[in-house]
């Protein structure tokens, strides 16, 4: 029955996304165009979703545990460094594009548009080609330090 | 401004918000749409149930509301098929590196006040609309 939760809330997310129009790349670009006849619909969805994840969030901070048992996940990371500049730069590029994120390129396979097929097979291969130069990256490093403790 | 739906975009946005706060309440994880998703794209991991149930919730709302009448129109992208295939990939490897996308750092890493998403969500917004502008005005899409 656990399983009746995360679909729940990816209905509600997603019901989310069509109500307030950022479904549509057409309504988030009207946003991201500053310099042309701006819509700023996607600030106000920003602001009341904080209105209600903000108090959320607190509510969560005094809870023990899950509902469903197990442990919060929160992100460890706390500093701003250099993937998390270059990454989050990268994925506004992509964003303002064509205007899709990961949240309403998913929702939208429901319609079945060959476009949104190739642009979320396009943001998995971008996926899986970052976690496979990771972890030749890590790779790499493993395999000095063991040269380097050789040598010393 | 002729565009502007504020009423549909405060009840979306507080759904968005609902949606983030009980996934967090009910299993403990961040409602961050690209983490969901890559979870799914390595063979290792067993805590792939929640992701698939989660996404196939977010697929399923569309066709619930087609079934009740507000069928969702098809998207509109660009027709030329490298800039979809360029996005996509920029999304991608772009959400990877960054640790998250609008729902991750923009929803909910903003929310618990975190100094890495407010500065990921400033940084994504800023290169987005000067892409669209590039991309319309100086470019003339």
């Amino acid at each position: 029955m656990w399983i009746i939760a995360p679909l729940l809330c990816g209905l509600v997310f997603g019901a989310g996304l069509l109500i307030s129009g950022m479904v549509q790349p057409t309504k988030v670009l009207g946003f991201l165009d500053v310099f042309g006849a701006w819509d700023p619909s996607l600030l106000v969805v920003m602001v009341a979703a904080l209105a209600v994840s903000v108090p959320g969030f607190m509510l969560v901070d005094r809870s023990a545990r899950p509902w469903l048992g197990g442990q919060f996940f929160r992100p460890g990371k706390s500093g701003i460094d250099l993937p998390l500049v270059t990454g989050a730069a990268m994925f506004g590029v992509g964003w303002g594009l064509v205007g899709l994120c990961p949240g309403p390129a998913l929702e939208s396979l429901a319609t079945l548009s060959p476009a949104i097929i190739v642009f979320v097979v396009a943001m998995a291969a971008g996926m899986m080609a970052h976690d496979a130069w990771q972890q030749s990256r890590l790779a790499a490093q493993r395999s000095r330090e063991l040269a380097s403790a050789a040598d010393g | 401004m002729a565009n502007f739906t504020p009423v549909s975009a405060a009840i979306g946005g507080a759904l968005i918000g609902l949606s983030a706060v009980l996934l967090m309440l009910s299993t403990g994880r961040i409602a961050g749409i690209s983490g969901i998703f890559s979870g799914l794209l390595n063979l290792r991991g067993e805590d792939k149930g929640w992701r698939i149930a989660f996404l196939a919730g977010l697929i399923l709302a569309p066709v619930i509301a087609g079934w009740i009448g507000y069928g969702m129109a098809t998207p509109m992208l660009p027709a030329n098929w490298a800039v979809i295939v360029a996005a996509g990939l920029l999304v991608g490897f772009g959400t990877r590196l960054g640790g998250g996308c609008t729902s991750g750092h923009g929803i909910c890493g903003v929310a618990r006040l975190s100094p890495r998403s407010v500065a990921a969500t400033a940084i994504f917004m800023v290169t987005a609309i000067v892409t669209v502008a590039v991309a319309r005005h100086v470019l003339g899409g």
